[in-house]
């Protein structure tokens, strides 16, 4: 039995909007393996909860006609995995969100959900944030559109706002044309675990392979928030495919992360990792391009 | 303190393929109310935050856990628990008697959750490599048997309902 | 000659946990119950000086609220271990049901008994406990130093007890001209045993006494002390075990059996169900004590040992529970795994402000093999010596006699398990491919051996009971005080009975269920006693019931006794082999006679003099990859002498579960806490790493099977004994893959990371 004060079931988004407006200190719910954990641990004991669980319509990907791949934020991480249209465009997000937690974690955690916490550690932010998505929020004045470095204030704070749900998260056509992915969780086990370090990279070469024409990075655990190595991408852009490209982009990331001392891992520990993970996500990256290295 | 007004609401779904109804409180767990309601004592509570898997039954088909699942959830649902995989003669499924057939059963309170995740790789009828075998019963901790037992009778039953010989 | 022992039957259990029809404590208790829950500590070290109740007690649904200022006071031991009439020999008395001065964050403070659990739950948060603080110590030596907060005040510099071991002249022997040293500190973790039920019991009233039913693995010690805890007499208490999710020593503990039996008597004798969270588990049950070691090694370069110490330091915890008891067994296999003519040896249990220490699988023995068989390589190293060849040479020669226990090593056993473990993993091969490697993912093997004894005689008492209930239908109920807890002891028990009375093993009725006020009395499941000490019992009233039965076959067939037997179920005439009846008809018509009327039960003690050594070793195989400080381990294989093996599949089943533990022993597991606090950090499943179905190898289990000569049937131990030589073997593996010695257990990524960096490996 968990301690919640009150339950309110939305039926549709609309009913979502208002019952957000009716209580505005009630807690969104979407699959529950983060709110009732917490609920269970007395962090948010005797809370109201408004449960969005019910709401089919946030479920599925979709291809829209302009090419942007619509993520329904009670999509499923296994139903993401899963998904022909995320195995022929995003593999790289399918592959992250299938290292998240163990299969039944991965039967009810939700991609909104796992957005919404505003967790550094969360397996899709890192790639979403390498992917530059956009997270759509459904509120009392229709729909807004919030990019995902905006959308993270700071840890465990994320831009929603009064009345808001997370609806979607939109993956832009220029994201990921051409592009490939390589997603590497570090963790102290393969399985149940959360990130030491999440490291998501995806590159996009010339017609010959040769030349990089734009590689991203994000990481998770290196900050407060999920964030973008951008000195190294600017490095690697524009530059021959080999071997000390990808340590020089690795080394890179050292100008833009920041790790942080906790008991789970050291900061020059986490650095040391990051370094490395980097330069193997880079090199999948180039070789799942079709480079040669 | 301020008094709780409980909150009741009835659920019906189809639980073992029975269809079922039950009016409960909204602040309980899915593994409560199988556990309370309807005595499907084989749900086991091993953490109740969904680190362990001994609360596992299947919803529609795929595996969760039913501690961090509300069970005011359920309403339309198809929901299997180990109950539901004996026969009405209380013989055992196939994957049941493979764990009792390899020892892959020793306190036994691991082993509900992990023959339902079991049942559901096996319906899906593909064929699986130890290791992404091993990857789809990640979400069940065990601490008696080291896994390797519970491996061979996942395999074992694979092979045996895709009608092939088990490789040695 | 045997039907059923030494064959993989089915377990007896195997069908009811197959259909999830086994009923565990929360599957018995009554929905009706009263939830207690415990209010902890939240300081490491202090006094409390006031617990106001006043807002819990508004809560609605709030029954009773209990503190550490109304308890009996009344101190109490809570160690599974036998009672000793000797006052000398009784376990420390240092419980209190809740405790003013706590001695580790997450003592117990408080109890709140309610209608249900939101309530109690809410009432523990709404509790304000006052404390007055005082200095904490987690770290063992630091707990030793002059000026160290005093944890217990009986015990100056929080020594709970030193001994030593002496033989010959360590000082002098060690000078002799030309000897190598080798000296190393090992460390291993503070673990949990994390079985997956975890422990709870419920308690209520009846006619006058009380009953508790509990996921315990010693339901009569259990029975004992919530008589001393409460003050009561011991009869006045009936104890019940139904199956149970794992034990692995926690349970071998009275843990909240006293205080919930307590509650039930501060409200009536109503029912009161105490069940605790994994988080409470982790830290308010009992952990493995963590063990520093001290080793130093004098060696001539051709490999012999000439001079040795040993030191041993123990972190307790706040309480002593099992106590000494663990590091002593730790250090009393060290003169005798690798016997040497001159050592000095030393071991302390010492007090800190970390939850108790208590029994957990292996018993001191993973502590001291990770130590002692991480040393051995390092000595190899130090002297060029390969590994194995130096363990054929030094390792407990055949015919090897312990003074104490009188274990006496009967046969080649090291050299089997050894050779067949490295036939399993193509050691030999191996060892050699792997040297010398550079690159950046290396491979290496190691090899661990282990020293194991059976059962605690003559530490303390060794006895058994069983009785044995013939039916009309000649099958048979059999009881006894030993637990099943998952390791398959029912099913070893019912394929003795079945040899030892001479029935088909389906006329064997185990009783799973344990109740004190019907069980013969037995002391229950640890020191990996039962399927030894069980044999003993199970042979002596299998014959008094034997006896029973040809004595009323006498008097039905008129044949003498001495021409009469019973195989297989059935009364045969000797002389010929003719079945004069079956068992049932006897069964049948002694119980009806008009004439003779008799129900054909035996029931007997037996009291076990005698010990039995059970060894073997592991071996791994690890690929290190070295940027990334990672370690994925290839192979495991374990091999035992643990004499006969009852059953096979049961006995290679549980060596997987043993292999399993200690790969999480060597590589992952480790309860930490907040230096600043005392405050443990990592009390969930999630960041306490247990290792997970993609973290395990395909375990491989043999066995060199030597039939023990003092037992019945051959056999002895073989539940803790896989535990303890994994994780020496992989550390040995990792050495050999990088030439890296780690000192320290669980080599975690961290460990390596620091390691590698040290020795030039990786460059930041």
């Amino acid at each position: 039995m968990y301690d919640m004060k009150a339950l309110y079931q939305a039926k549709t988004v609309a009913d979502a909007v208002s019952l957000r407006l009716a209580h505005p200190d009630a807690h969104i719910i979407a699959g529950g393996s983060d709110v009732l954990v917490q609920m269970r641990e007395g962090k948010r004991a005797g809370v109201e909860l408004i449960s969005i669980y019910g709401l089919d319509e946030l479920r599925g990907v979709k291809l829209e006609t302009d090419g942007t791949i619509r993520i329904g934020s009670l999509t499923s991480f296994s139903h993401i995995t899963h998904d022909p249209i995320i195995q022929a465009h995003i593999n790289v997000l399918g592959e992250a969100v299938d290292q998240v937690g163990g299969p039944q974690i991965r039967n009810i955690g939700t991609i909104g959900g796992n957005t919404c916490n505003g967790v550094t550690s969360a397996d899709s932010a890192s790639t979403l944030h390498a992917l530059d998505a956009i997270v759509e929020l459904t509120g009392a004045n229709g729909v807004r559109h919030c990019p995902i470095h905006e959308f993270y204030i700071k840890a465990g704070k994320v831009d929603i706002r009064e009345g808001e749900i997370q609806t979607a998260i939109l993956i832009p056509k220029e994201s990921y044309e051409n592009t490939f992915g390589h997603y590497i969780k570090y963790a102290m086990r393969n399985a149940m675990d959360i990130a030491t370090l999440g490291t998501s990279v995806n590159v996009r070469l010339s017609a010959d392979k040769k030349t990089v024409e734009r590689a991203r990075i994000a990481f998770g655990v290196a900050g407060p928030v999920p964030l973008r190595a951008k000195t190294a991408e600017v490095l690697a852009a524009g530059k021959a495919v080999s071997m000390e490209l990808a340590e020089d982009f690795a080394c890179a990331v050292k100008e833009d992360i920041n790790p942080r001392d906790s008991w789970r891992a050291a900061k020059d520990f986490r650095m040391h990792i990051a370094v490395e993970s980097a330069k193997r996500a880079f090199v999948e990256s180039v070789r799942l391009a079709g480079g040669e290295l | 303190m301020e008094k709780h007004i409980t909150q009741y609401q009835t659920v019906r779904f189809t639980l073992n393929g029975r269809e079922v109804e039950r009016t409960v409180d909204v602040r309980a767990s899915l593994t409560d109310m199988l556990r309370n309601d309807y005595r499907m004592t084989s749900v086991k509570k091993g953490c109740e935050v969904g680190e362990c898997g001994a609360c596992t039954v299947i919803i529609d088909g795929e595996a969760f856990n039913s501690c961090i699942y509300l069970a005011v959830w359920a309403e339309g649902k198809h929901i299997t628990t180990l109950e539901g995989l004996l026969g009405p003669n209380g013989e055992l499924s196939d994957i049941q008697q493979a764990f009792v057939e390899e020892a892959a059963i020793q306190c036994g309170f691991c082993t509900p959750g992990f023959i339902l995740t079991a049942w559901e790789i096996l319906e899906s009828g593909r064929e699986y490599a130890d290791d992404e075998l091993r990857k789809l019963l990640s979400g069940h901790l065990c601490r008696c048997t080291g896994y390797e037992n519970i491996l061979r009778a996942v395999k074992k039953t694979m092979y045996r309902r895709l009608g092939k010989e088990l490789p040695r | 000659m045997s039907k059923s022992v030494g064959k993989s039957v089915i377990r007896v259990d195997a069908y009811e946990k197959a259909t999830g029809r086994a009923k565990y404590m929360d599957d018995l208790c009554d929905k009706g119950a009263l939830v207690a829950k415990i209010c902890h500590s939240t300081i490491a070290h202090g006094y409390v000086t006031a617990v106001d109740t006043a807002e819990a007690e508004t809560i609605p649904g709030v029954v009773k609220i209990l503190t550490c200022f109304d308890v009996p006071n009344i101190p109490f031991p809570t160690a599974g271990h036998p009672w000793s009439t000797d006052p000398g020999h009784q376990d420390v008395a240092d419980r209190l049901l809740l405790n003013r001065h706590v001695r580790y964050w997450g003592d117990d403070v408080a109890v709140v008994i309610a209608e249900n659990e939101v309530a109690a739950a809410q009432a523990v948060r709404a509790l304000k406990v006052e404390y007055e603080e005082l200095p904490f110590v987690l770290d063992v030596q630091k707990a030793m130093e002059e000026g160290a907060p005093l944890i217990h005040e009986e015990y100056p510099g929080n020594i709970l007890k030193h001994t030593d071991i002496r033989r010959g002249d360590y000082e002098t022997a060690r000078k002799e001209p030309g000897l190598i040293c080798v000296e190393g500190w090992y460390d291993t973790p503070t673990v949990q045993h994390c079985h997956i039920e975890n422990h709870g019991c419920f308690a209520y009233e009846e006619a006058g006494r009380i009953v508790v039913v509990s996921s315990t693995q010693i339901p009569h010690i259990i029975r004992r002390v919530v008589g001393q805890a409460l003050g009561i007499p011991w009869g006045k208490v009936r104890v019940i075990k139904p199956y149970i999710g794992g034990g692995f020593g926690n349970k071998q503990d009275a843990l909240y059996e006293p205080l919930c039996a307590w509650c039930t008597t501060q409200v009536g004798g109503r029912l009161v169900k105490l069940e605790c969270s994994r988080e409470e588990t982790f830290v308010s049950n009992r952990v493995r004590h963590a063990i520093r070691t001290h080793i130093i090694s004098y060696v001539r370069p051709d490999g012999t040992l000439v001079a040795r110490k040993f030191e041993a330091f123990s972190n307790q915890g706040a309480y002593a529970s099992h106590g000494h008891g663990v590091v002593a067994k730790g250090m009393g296999a060290f003169p005798q795994l690798y016997p040497c003519d001159n050592l000095e040896c030393d071991c302390w249990s010492v007090f800190t402000n970390r939850p108790a220490a208590g029994a957990m699988r292996g018993y001191g023995i993973p502590q001291a093999m990770f130590a002692g068989e991480a040393h051995i390589d390092d000595i190899c190293k130090a002297i060029g010596m390969e590994p194995l060849e130096f363990r054929r040479r030094n390792l407990m020669p055949v015919g090897y006699k312990d003074a104490f226990s009188k274990n006496e090593l009967y046969y080649d056993s090291f050299n089997q398990c050894m050779d067949r473990g490295m036939e399993l993993l193509d050691y030999a091969r191996k060892r050699k491919e792997y040297q010398n490697q550079t690159g950046s993912v290396r491979r290496g093997v190691g090899l661990a051996v282990f020293w194991y004894n059976t059962a605690v005689w003559p530490i303390s008492l060794e006895s058994s009971s069983c009785r044995m209930v013939l039916n009309q239908d000649g099958s048979l109920q059999f009881q006894t005080g030993e637990t099943e807890i998952g390791q398959g002891c029912d099913t070893a028990y019912s394929q003795m009975v079945a040899d030892a009375v001479g029935i088909p093993l389906k006329d064997v009725h185990v009783v799973s269920t344990q109740d004190t006020d019907i069980t013969p009395f037995g002391l229950g499941a640890y020191a990996s006693r039962q399927t030894y000490v069980g044999s003993f019992a199970i042979v002596q009233t299998a014959q008094a019931l034997r006896e029973r039965i040809l004595n009323i076959a006498h008097e039905q067939t008129r044949m003498p006794v001495s021409n009469l037997d019973l195989v297989d179920g059935q009364i045969i005439r000797k002389s010929d082999g003719r079945v004069l009846k079956s068992l049932g008809e006897l069964a049948t018509e002694s119980l009806y006679s008009l004439e003779s009327s008799q129900h054909i039960t035996a029931e007997t003690t037996a009291q076990i003099k005698t010990n039995a050594y059970s060894f073997g070793c592991s071996l791994a195989e690890v690929e290190v990859d070295i940027p990334m400080c990672k370690v994925k381990l290839l192979n495991l294989v374990n091999v035992h002498d643990c004499g006969r093996l009852i059953n096979p599949a049961l006995a290679e089943a549980q060596v997987h579960g043993g292999m399993s533990m200690g790969i999480g022993f060597g590589l992952s597991e480790e309860l930490k806490f907040d230096e600043k606090t005392g405050k443990p950090l990592n009390n969930n499943l999630l960041d306490y790493k247990l290792s997970t179905f993609m973290d395990h190898p395909a375990l491989q289990a043999a066995f060199a099977e030597n039939p023990e000569p003092t037992a019945p049937f051959g056999t002895k131990s073989l539940g803790e004994p896989p535990a303890c030589s994994p994780a020496p073997a992989i550390r040995n593996a990792i050495l050999q893959a990088t030439g890296v010695a780690v000192d320290s257990c669980p080599i975690t990524p961290h460990v390596l990371y620091r390691a590698f960096k040290e020795a030039g490996l990786i460059t930041d």
